[in-house]
């Protein structure tokens, strides 16, 4: 499934990831998965949020700059070996990730959020090969 | 030593005598060849003839930084090019760097006026000098260099940078001098100790250190570190470069070569000449220049002039060590850095706007200069590569026109303060 991920860029100052999450609390935005990449001077908090559109308009109001950038969520088993599964299999397509996170929902599904290279032959690659890499009790 | 007693040493009638006589010529030359300063003195309803001495100085335009810009590269050079030598040039965005041409003559002058500074600094023939300012388009090098070999002294040409190496061949040769930027010299002092070498083993005895200000505090900084008598030599590359004044070993001001430059203080805000003794902007008229005289140039340097004889016996008169600006130039290094070219950089780049904050501060001996810039968001990228290759691009964008090296800090949008005024755009938090 292709979803919109949420981009906040961040300078490393304290209190700054703590005023992104309640601009989106306030605003009644769930946020689903969240992650920080970073430097020694500034970060791109990324994440999933129940209203990604909405969430960039009530940033940016808050003068935060922000975008959004198209990502892929795999579900897979929450079991030991089923990332390497979903990996070898990226791989041996040739399909190139620029990142990745991956969080699990509840007690036998993990999900990955995936930023790929090339977002379309990465999905249609997870299309095909879907069956490898999922649990039985996810769809 | 005086290396030209005749004239260091003259009264003050004698030297106004040369003066005045120089000065009526070149503002004949001047208004003959070059037309934009002619214009100016029409402006003034000014003609050659109205300047019968030095005393008339006050009455004749100003010659700014924008002028030589403006008239890019030569159209300032009052000789024909077959008559110029060499040429250097200020740091500066392309088309934007100031450039001045010498003649034969003019380059003869310049030695004798470099030797001079030499001799006030104690330096003579028995001397070994390295030479560490940068050779190149900068007037440091090649003026220390040939000041030196003018003076019959040994120069090694080392140049700028390679510190250890600069540390190793004062250890071989034998350096008795050393020529650099002051805060070049306390780097030195740093690696030395770094190294295991101890500045009493060496043979350094003086220092003659220019390009950027500093202060009495550092002066006793470097002496203690360095084991050597350290000296202030003042130049531009609009006057001559290095060599325009220097501090003899009684270090009570700067002796201006005043039969070639001849100093004013004016009120940078009335431009009018100020009382002798009182601090204001320097101003200098080159009254033997061939290639490229001015008159009463600009230097947005703030001093005071000082006409006293001179405990060295020395009649020239004295300035202050510089210690502050008219305008928003800073020295980082030693390379003169005008906000504004930093601004024409941003511009260029289409990925930033020109909002930024250039925070410059001294790290240990060395001039360190932070450069915040917003990311705008339509350029903002998820991935930390991107962003971190566009910081990247912006250090070697300014690198590449400035000649200086920059830590660029990205930082978020509208975080820089906006003025309705003018744009506070530098922090200096350097103690001079």
């Amino acid at each position: 499934m292709i979803v919109k991920q949420v981009s906040v860029f961040l300078e490393n100052k304290s209190g700054r990831l703590n005023e992104v999450t309640q601009i989106l609390g306030d605003a009644g935005i769930n946020i689903s998965a969240f992650t920080v990449a970073d430097t020694s001077d500034f970060g791109v908090l990324r994440l999933i949020a129940s209203d990604p559109d909405k969430a960039c308009e009530t940033l940016r109001e808050k003068q935060f700059s922000v975008r959004t950038t198209d990502v892929i969520l795999v579900k897979t088993a929450n079991r030991p070996g089923a990332l390497s599964q979903l990996l070898k299999v990226l791989h041996a397509e040739g399909a190139f990730i620029e990142y990745l996170y991956a969080f699990s929902m509840n007690d036998d599904t993990a999900v990955i959020v995936i930023r790929p290279t090339n977002l379309e032959k990465c999905s249609q690659i997870l299309e095909r090969h879907k069956g490898e890499f999922r649990g039985n009790s996810s769809k | 030593m005086i290396w030209n007693e005749k004239i260091e040493c003259a009264s003050r009638d004698e030297m106004t005598a040369i003066q005045s006589e120089r000065l009526t010529q070149t503002v004949r030359r001047i208004y003959h060849n070059i037309p934009s300063y002619r214009a100016k003195m029409q402006e003034k309803g000014l003609v050659p003839s109205d300047i019968r001495s030095v005393e008339d100085l006050s009455k004749l335009p100003f010659t700014n930084k924008v002028d030589l810009r403006d008239n890019y590269p030569f159209d300032m050079f009052t000789v024909p090019m077959s008559e110029i030598v060499r040429v250097h040039a200020s740091s500066g965005t392309t088309g934007k760097s100031t450039v001045v041409g010498y003649t034969r003559n003019d380059l003869q002058m310049w030695s004798e006026v470099v030797t001079r500074a030499l001799c006030m600094a104690g330096v003579h023939k028995n001397d070994i000098v390295q030479v560490a300012y940068g050779y190149g388009l900068f007037t440091g090098g090649l003026g220390l260099h040939y000041g030196t070999e003018n003076l019959g002294a040994t120069v090694i040409p080392i140049s700028g940078g390679n510190t250890k190496k600069q540390i190793q061949l004062m250890l071989d040769f034998g350096t008795s001098v050393i020529a650099c930027t002051p805060s070049y010299a306390l780097y030195l002092s740093e690696i030395m100790k770094e190294m295991g070498v101890d500045p009493e083993s060496l043979k350094l005895r003086v220092g003659i250190f220019g390009a950027e200000p500093w202060s009495e505090n550092m002066r006793r900084e470097i002496e203690t570190k360095l084991k050597l008598q350290a000296h202030d030599i003042y130049g531009l590359s609009e006057i001559v470069g290095p060599g325009v004044s220097c501090e003899c070993s009684h270090q009570k001001g700067l002796h201006i070569n005043e039969d070639h430059f001849v100093p004013e203080i004016i009120d940078p805000d009335t431009l009018e000449p100020l009382p002798v003794g009182e601090l204001g902007e320097l101003v200098f008229s080159t009254i033997t220049k061939e290639g490229i005289p001015v008159i009463r140039y600009r230097t947005h340097d703030l001093t005071r002039l000082n006409y006293e004889k001179c405990t060295c016996g020395r009649t020239l008169v004295r300035m202050d060590k510089c210690t502050g600006r008219t305008d928003d130039m800073l020295i980082i290094r030693g390379v003169n850095v005008f906000p504004s070219q930093i601004e024409n950089v941003l511009l260029e780049m289409s990925e930033t706007e020109p909002h930024y904050l250039l925070i410059v501060e001294r790290d240990g001996s060395l001039d360190v200069l932070k450069l915040l810039v917003e990311v705008q968001e339509q350029f903002l990228s998820d991935e930390i590569r991107e962003l971190e290759k566009l910081r990247k691009k912006i250090t070697a964008n300014i690198h590449s026109s400035l000649g200086v090296s920059v830590d660029v800090k990205l930082v978020e949008p509208r975080t820089i303060e906006r003025t309705a005024g003018k744009a506070k755009r530098v922090i200096d938090n350097r103690k001079f």
